[in-house]
């Protein structure tokens, strides 16, 4: 495949993932912070997510596993994933975090379980969805092109 | 930009290139520090970074001063209202601007109160800082 056609390819595969409602502007911010400067930021940040996200993950499955649950340390744990979730981007994990917290509040131990369940599954797929846009781009780069940069109003 | 007849700065070049500001974030989140750190690049080199309160309040009573302190709200140890007092009462005269990531309403009064500035909702964006540095453009 040439360049022009991966380059296409990554604009409308990271299109869709906007419209599909799985990352919002803040990516796009993110992106507009990449430069020669700082030429690996998007892929650092988002990794620093990753890691966040699965000890985060962990900690609250944990947490819903004990005799008494703990809510407010539950609830810290989810309002850290709705923070850092909410600053890359990941707008789907970011809103279930929000949902989470009303359960939290309620001190409802099923809620709560349903609501870690969903958000697991959206992060496991914003993580995907993230890998392959990244390796779209190392393709592209290693084909001798450069990254497209996404326009912010489409 | 801090200057006289700024041009339009819709051109990130031309920001920050006039006129050298200091920085400090405060905040807990290394996500956080890192992604705020990268937007600020934008605008100055002169960036330090502290994980909490007690840090920025121990830096600044060491003597180093800021142009401009983004502090976060909720941090261990000291948290940004805690650490704004603290500042204010130390005699630090710097622009303080609240970065919470709770809703912002009913916040506001309480960072006001405790002195700063100006406060945002996380994450900070290009779109708030260049605001922010015309707000203060035009106070200066």
């Amino acid at each position: 495949m040439e360049v022009g056609q991966m380059q296409r390819r990554l604009i409308e595969y990271t299109k869709s993932l906007f419209m599909e409602g799985i990352l919002d502007d803040q990516f796009l911010q993110l992106q507009q912070l990449q430069d020669e400067s700082n030429p690996d930021f998007v892929v650092e940040v988002v990794s620093l997510f990753f890691q966040d996200a699965e000890r985060l993950l962990n900690d609250i499955t944990s947490a819903l596993d004990q005799q008494s649950v703990d809510f407010p340390k539950v609830d810290a744990h989810v309002h850290q994933l709705k923070g850092s979730s909410a600053s890359v981007g990941a707008q789907r994990v970011k809103n279930g975090c929000i949902a989470f917290r009303n359960f939290c509040e309620e001190q409802n131990v099923d809620g709560s379980l349903r609501c870690l369940q969903q958000i697991k599954q959206e992060y496991y797929h914003v993580k995907n969805k993230l890998e392959a846009l990244f390796r779209l781009e190392q393709q592209i780069v290693a084909a001798g092109g450069s990254v497209p940069m996404m326009e912010l109003s489409f | 930009m801090f200057g006289k007849g700024a041009s339009s700065s819709k051109n990130m070049e031309i920001i920050g290139s006039e006129k050298k500001f200091s920085v400090l974030i405060v905040d807990d989140d290394p996500i956080i520090r890192k992604i705020h750190s990268a937007l600020l690049s934008k605008f100055t080199k002169e960036i330090h970074e502290v994980k909490n309160g007690k840090e920025a309040v121990d830096l600044c009573r060491s003597g180093t001063s800021f142009d401009i302190i983004f502090i976060d709200k909720e941090m261990p140890i000291m948290n940004g209202l805690e650490a704004t007092k603290e500042l204010r009462a130390m005699g630090v005269y710097s622009t303080i601007v609240g970065v919470t990531s709770c809703d912002l309403s009913s916040e506001r009064n309480d960072f006001i109160a405790a002195g700063q500035n100006q406060c945002y909702e996380k994450p900070l964006t290009i779109e708030k800082i260049k605001s922010l540095l015309s707000e203060l453009n035009k106070n200066n």
